[in-house]
């Protein structure tokens, strides 16, 4: 049997913003809309999956193509189902030289996870990415918008344990 | 000491409640913007600008005030202005500690700077991964379209413009400023080929004119206070002040502001700035303006190969040229003590590039590849001698045959690294097994500082 999948689409204060954006362009340039609308769906369904994809090339008037392009050459967009909280941890060489290396190995092993894997509770997916511009804070992870910077094992460990909570 | 010094953009950065536009106003703020709508014609704009000499703080340092002069100016076309704070060259992080702390600061640059061109819609692009900033700024817009900064007949002065903010997605190509145009049009950030240039040819194919954060952030203080004075600040061709990015294993690491052309070893030592390499620590090497700046060793770093001592100006960095020097680039100064392995920090960056190589172009797309993999090897205990030679090959075979410059600025660490540090690759060619041990550092090195 078939089941329909429910039909993604913005909610209400997201859809004001997504028209809101629209309007930041001129006529017939509204395409200029994609990455600020590829994240707004993202924010809201957790990763950017192919049904999330073909609703924002639905809402703009373009080829599900120009979208698919689009979102793979980023690293922002989650292509794949991601856990409740998406670690993107600095692996750059001004993060590495201050202790980097030895931070992220005490993540991966704290929460069960390696890179570009899910916890086996849901709760966090860790993803290696490339500078985050924060080097003289490092070591630093984001989560979401928030920066987490000067890392330290013991500071992961807090940090960890408050979001586990 | 510190007091005296002339800032230029941070002068205001401490003030509790500067990032609102109350607390701005009443430090001076927006004073450039009705001075230029009310008292200024453009032109009298970009001459000031142009007067100035401030040079592109992106890290080209191509005079601002010329590239605003070959804007085309075609009748009945829009112009656009749009800011580029993608920030992601490894090592730089004044663009974002700038747009967080005085965002008005940004803003009005962007005000006056749209007013000199002739620009009625303006971007700011930022990488997407400070959507925090991003928010920072737009409620920063916000509040200066209600006070009358921003929208229609700025001030009464007849003057429109409309400023906002674009994120990014995740891709260090974008700060490339035709990738940044591709990027803003909703598409693949690939480099354009070039000519035509933005100034003829940018956002949706018109005229546009693409600078940094910082440089646009320079022009209220230049509105204010005339761009002689502006060039009065500095050394020569190295004019004003800059914000320099300073990490790695310096005592106080953060964004600085420096009066370009003190010394490098005053600005590494002093506690005006950095106070020096963290405790029971010596300095081995710098790479002085962003990854994609050549590395020097520490003794090259504080003296040229003349035995002057090195400035932090444009022309002092680059003295000796790649033999002997390095560049100034986008501020970005990684300082390394003797604890850091060249080896391993060359191939994180060779891996960046390959990560971040949009694949247009093929020198790039495989030599970043090459070189990743081969450096992969020679860290892990598994190159050849032959390999060095290899990665000297690869350099240059990417350098000057790309469309856009990241191919070069993939190809200089890894060359510069060699040149300077030969002897540390050779080591861990000649004993992998005690250079691949955990924490093992090559120590038979030339002159720490
Ligand atoms: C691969 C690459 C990445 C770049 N990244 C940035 C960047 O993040 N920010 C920036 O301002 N300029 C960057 N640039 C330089 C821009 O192409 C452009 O020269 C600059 O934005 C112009 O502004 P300016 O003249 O004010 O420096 C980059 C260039 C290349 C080739
Ligand atoms: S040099 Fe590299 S990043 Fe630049 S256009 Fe060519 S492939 Fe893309």
């Amino acid at each position: 049997m078939i089941t329909e999948k429910p039909r993604i689409q913005f909610t209400p204060e997201r859809l004001e913003r997504a028209r809101e954006i629209l309007t930041h362009y001129p006529e017939g340039k509204q395409k200029s809309a994609l990455l600020p609308l590829l994240h707004l769906i993202q924010e809201q369904e957790g990763w950017t999956s192919p049904e999330a994809m073909d609703y924002i090339a639905d809402f703009l008037g373009i080829k599900p193509i120009e979208v698919y392009e689009v979102a793979t050459f980023y690293t922002m967009y989650h292509l794949e189902p991601v856990g409740k909280h998406v670690i993107e941890y600095c692996r750059t060489g001004p993060c590495m030289i201050m202790g980097g290396e030895e931070v992220y190995a005490h993540l991966k092993k704290k929460i069960g996870a390696d890179d570009g894997e899910t916890s086996p509770d849901n709760l966090f997916t860790i993803k290696p990415v490339e500078c985050l511009a924060a080097c003289g804070w490092g070591p630093c992870f984001q989560i979401r918008e928030k920066y987490y910077t000067h890392l330290t094992i013991e500071k992961v460990d807090e940090i960890i344990d408050e979001l586990k909570k | 000491m510190s007091s005296e010094r002339l800032k230029i953009l941070t002068a205001n950065a401490d003030i509790p409640g500067i990032e609102t536009f109350e607390v701005y106003r009443k430090h001076g703020g927006y004073t450039a913007v009705e001075k230029a709508v009310k008292t200024m014609t453009p032109d009298a704009v970009v001459e000031e600008v142009k007067k100035s000499g401030v040079r592109g703080r992106g890290g080209a340092g191509f005079p601002m005030g010329m590239k605003w002069s070959f804007l085309a100016k075609p009748e009945g076309v829009p112009r656009y202005l749009v800011c580029n704070g993608d920030e992601s060259e490894p090592g730089t992080f004044k663009d974002h500690w700038l747009m967080k702390t005085i965002p008005h600061l940004l803003i009005e640059g962007m005000i006056v700077s749209s007013f000199a061109l002739g620009a009625n819609t303006s971007y700011i692009y930022v990488r997407g991964e400070l959507m925090y900033v991003v928010k920072i700024l737009e409620k920063a817009i916000a509040e200066a379209k209600a006070a009358g900064f921003l929208g229609k007949n700025i001030l009464g002065s007849g003057y429109d413009l409309e400023l906002y903010v674009q994120p990014g997605g995740g891709a260090y190509i974008c700060g490339e400023e035709t990738a940044l145009l591709e990027s803003l049009e909703g598409k693949r950030g690939n480099p354009r080929n070039k000519p035509p240039f933005p100034a003829v040819k940018g956002l949706y194919q018109c005229p546009t004119v693409v600078n940094n954060v910082e440089s646009i952030s320079t022009t209220p203080w230049i509105v204010n206070n005339g761009g002689e004075a502006y060039a009065a600040v500095g050394i020569g061709r190295s004019t004003g002040t800059k914000l320099i990015s300073a990490s790695g294993h310096l005592k106080k690491p953060g964004v600085y502001e420096i009066p370009l052309g003190i010394t490098v070893n005053e600005f590494i030592y002093s506690d005006e700035w950095c106070g020096g390499i963290r405790d029971g620590h010596h300095l081995k090497a710098v790479v002085a303006g962003g990854s994609s700046v050549p590395i020097l060793p520490a003794a090259l770093l504080l003296k040229t190969a003349n035995g002057e001592d090195r400035l932090m100006t444009y022309e002092s960095l680059a003295d000796g040229g790649f033999a002997t020097g390095t560049m100034l680039g986008s501020g970005g100064f990684i300082a390394m003590d003797e604890t850091s392995c060249i080896v391993r920090n060359t191939w994180n960056f060779s891996r960046f590039y390959h990560h971040e190589s949009c694949g247009q172009c093929s020198p790039c797309r495989e030599g970043t590849g090459w070189m990743e993999k081969v450096l992969h090897r020679i860290e892990h205990g598994h190159g050849s001698m032959h390999d060095i030679d290899l990665l000297v090959d690869v350099s240059k075979k990417i350098e000057g045959n790309t469309i856009c410059p990241l191919g070069d600025a993939a190809a200089w660490p890894v060359a510069s690294a060699i040149r300077h540090f030969r002897d540390e690759f050779e080591w861990h060619i000649k004993f992998p097994q005690e250079a691949t041990r955990p924490g093992a550092v090559y120590r038979g090195h030339m002159e720490l500082a």
